[in-house]
């Protein structure tokens, strides 16, 4: 491997729009653009309806065809991932790039046992042999800790609890060795002592595999937990990117930091919480100014006239705000 | 708005006294299948002073949204006593003056509103139903629409689609409260809603108990919310009360192992500080056959023999006011980290 493909982001997204027609129009994703490295978790924190899953959800073509105009790149490992044909993007999913969902109740099939559901993946996307895949269901059962892994291969979705199905579908997703892991708040359905149990597992499988993963939440709690790297989506946008150092300590753009301030960890009883007054913007139309500013304590008439410009505070660090602008000595 | 309800007690007598409340639900069972039983609740019994706020927090299937449910008689109990300011459930007191004096909250704000009402509608409703006038109802609403953040003008004669989550989580409160209630349940009443607007909710409910003098228990999972918004914390684990204290002693020297586990689950709050390992492994059991003795003894690292075989009482942990069930802090339990019996008695 050359030393130039090994400095390369293995996911890199320019500018991506999404845009869902029909009987309203949606601007769900306005010119996203995120690069990551092989190896990294990058967390994409936000609120419903920031466009986080949607982002997600594209890198793997899973949006409906018809109702949905893309424009931007994502590549992937070197694939122009928009322009793939069927069989192209058969072939990338499961080996390339693999998503977890918040319910794996909905995204397992309820008529096959887990062991069939995984030996499929294997044998369809590998071209194994029947045996062969069997032996890699159980190895993998046996990976993400699922007690009497054998006996469990013959279990249907509905006879496990939520933790071990939550389990079961990272090991389907993990069976053919992706690069890229794609998780869609896993978590967010599971009880708090089962959470903190299924985050250190997929921390460490991720370090084991060497894996790079896109971890969409809300909660900054388990951001916290498993991410090197967060980005904050609000209204469809990136609006501040850095280390997760950086944006829990030290975050610029007024949105995190309204967001880190309300929260309710660590408040007094009695005392108020800081909170972001009003409510996110309805998405009905594309940005032509920030769309926080209707919210935000600092705005000011530039803010609602134009679209902020991407400051780069230091390499990897973004910010998409004018006060960013005026703290960058101008070079 | 609604004559205020007389209080008849006196401080001293809680607003809310729940003995040895049970719910178990039949399960399965067909034509030749035996029928099981979920223990949803079992023998849960606490009571609530007025003018406070009591949360109650646990995993799912825990029981909390039961035991919410039977406060409300939204569905009958098996066995146990509801109190509600001396008055006895069903007997002193009837149903309709209890729906009357205890309101709730449910955490999906759209399925607890009528879609073919107004907003303006269904705040007046409840008033009406007990009497009100319909125009004296329709300035009560708009006066609650005030009251809860939201301009009546912009509102009032809006359907619950069309307004965003939180705002409509806002008209629910301002119709749990347009029947002047004293008592108000919350059930997970902010946990869908989204970050940002969880913190105004939160605010809206501490200035509302205050100038309307309500009680509330507040039913949640989120362990940060219910520190913030509770005086005392009832922490439920498969059906039963495993601990309850007032909330900073508990969460600062929780004494049931359960609660030990659930605090330390939290997320770190500091990336300096990540959780290295998992407090405890494997899924809470299956209510619908509970362990045996302590029914958390099968996740338990301090489980012996006395734990499997009896079911520990909830008993004072420091003074009378927090309690834990658990043979570790029963005096004399058999358990080898159990105090002696005879520091009890001293």
């Amino acid at each position: 491997m050359s030393l130039a493909s090994d400095t390369a982001p293995l996911v890199e997204i320019d500018n991506l729009t999404i845009r869902f027609t029909g009987e309203r129009t949606v601007h769900a994703v306005n010119g996203v653009s995120l690069a990551l490295p092989k190896g990294q978790v990058l967390g994409l924190l936000g609120e419903s309806g920031s466009g986080k899953s949607v982002t997600l959800r594209a890198l793997m073509r899973l949006l409906p065809k018809k109702r949905t105009q893309i424009s931007g790149t994502v590549r992937v490992a070197g694939q122009d991932v928009l322009a793939l044909d069927d069989d192209a993007l058969s072939a990338f999913r499961g080996r390339t790039v693999s998503m977890i969902f918040q319910e794996p109740a909905l995204a397992l099939d309820p008529v096959y046992t887990i062991g069939d559901q995984i030996t499929e993946s294997v044998v369809r996307h590998e071209g194994a042999s029947h045996a062969t895949g069997r032996a890699r269901a159980l190895e993998m059962l046996e990976l993400v800790r699922i007690p009497s892994a054998k006996r469990r291969l013959d279990a249907y979705p509905h006879e496990m609890s939520g933790g071990m199905r939550q389990r079961a579908m990272i090991a389907l997703a993990l069976a053919c060795r992706p690069q890229v892991l794609l998780a869609d708040e896993p978590t967010t359905a599971l009880d708090a002592t089962v959470q903190i149990q299924i985050l250190l597992l997929l921390r460490e499988l991720q370090r084991e595999m060497g894996m790079s993963v896109i971890f969409v939440t809300h909660d900054i709690g388990v951001a916290i937990e498993i991410c090197d790297k967060v980005a904050v989506m609000y209204a469809g946008q990136i609006v501040e990117t850095g280390s997760l150092r950086d944006i829990v300590r030290d975050a610029r753009h007024p949105y995190p930091r309204g967001l880190l301030a309300s929260t309710v960890h660590g408040a007094k009883r009695g005392q108020r919480l800081e909170t972001i007054p009003g409510t996110p913007p309805s998405l009905s139309e594309a940005p032509s100014a920030c769309s926080f500013a209707p919210r935000c304590t600092f705005a000011r008439q530039v803010c609602r006239e134009r679209l902020p410009p991407a400051v780069e505070l230091s390499p990897g660090r973004v910010v998409r705000c004018v006060l960013a602008q005026e703290t960058v000595p101008v070079t | 708005m609604l004559e205020p309800i007389e209080d008849l007690g006196g401080a001293a007598q809680p607003l809310l006294e729940v003995k040895g409340l049970v719910k178990h639900f039949p399960v399965g069972g067909g034509l030749f299948a035996k029928t099981k039983v979920v223990q949803a609740v079992d023998d849960v019994s606490f009571t609530v002073a007025k003018g406070e706020t009591v949360g109650i927090v646990g995993e799912s299937g825990c029981g909390k949204s039961t035991t919410a449910r039977l406060l409300m008689q939204l569905m009958p109990r098996n066995e146990g006593e509801i109190i509600f300011d001396g008055q006895l459930v069903g007997e002193s007191m009837s149903l309709r003056d209890l729906r009357r004096a205890m309101q709730m909250v449910f955490q999906d704000s759209y399925a607890s509103l009528n879609p073919r009402l107004t907003i303006e509608e269904s705040i007046a409703f409840g008033p009406k139903v007990h009497g009100m006038a319909d125009g004296a109802a329709r300035t009560l609403a708009r006066d609650l629409l005030t009251k809860v953040g939201l301009k009546p003008e912009t509102f009032a004669n809006r359907y619950p689609h069309e307004v965003s989550g939180g705002q409509r989580q806002r008209v629910n409160i301002a119709r749990a409260l347009a029947l002047n209630p004293r008592l108000v349940i919350l059930d997970e009443a902010v946990s869908a809603l989204d970050k940002s607007v969880e913190a105004q909710v939160l605010n809206l409910l501490v200035d509302l108990k205050r100038e309307f003098g309500l009680t509330y228990l507040f039913i949640s999972h989120d362990l940060n919310v219910v520190r913030y918004i509770s005086d005392r914390v009832l922490v439920m684990y498969l059906g039963q009360v495993v601990e309850l204290g007032p909330v900073d002693e508990v969460w600062d020297g929780p004494a049931h192992p359960y609660t030990q586990a659930l605090l330390a689950a939290m997320p770190a709050s500091d990336p300096d500080q990540r959780t290295e390992v998992p407090p405890i492994t494997g899924d809470p059991p299956n209510p619908i056959d509970p362990p045996s003795g302590c029914r958390f003894h099968t996740r338990c690292g301090f489980c012996e023999d006395v734990c499997i075989s009896t079911v520990p009482r909830l008993s004072m942990v420091a003074d009378g006011a927090h309690q834990a069930a658990c043979h570790m802090v029963i005096p004399g339990s058999g358990h080898t980290r159990a105090p002696a019996a005879s520091e009890a008695a001293a």
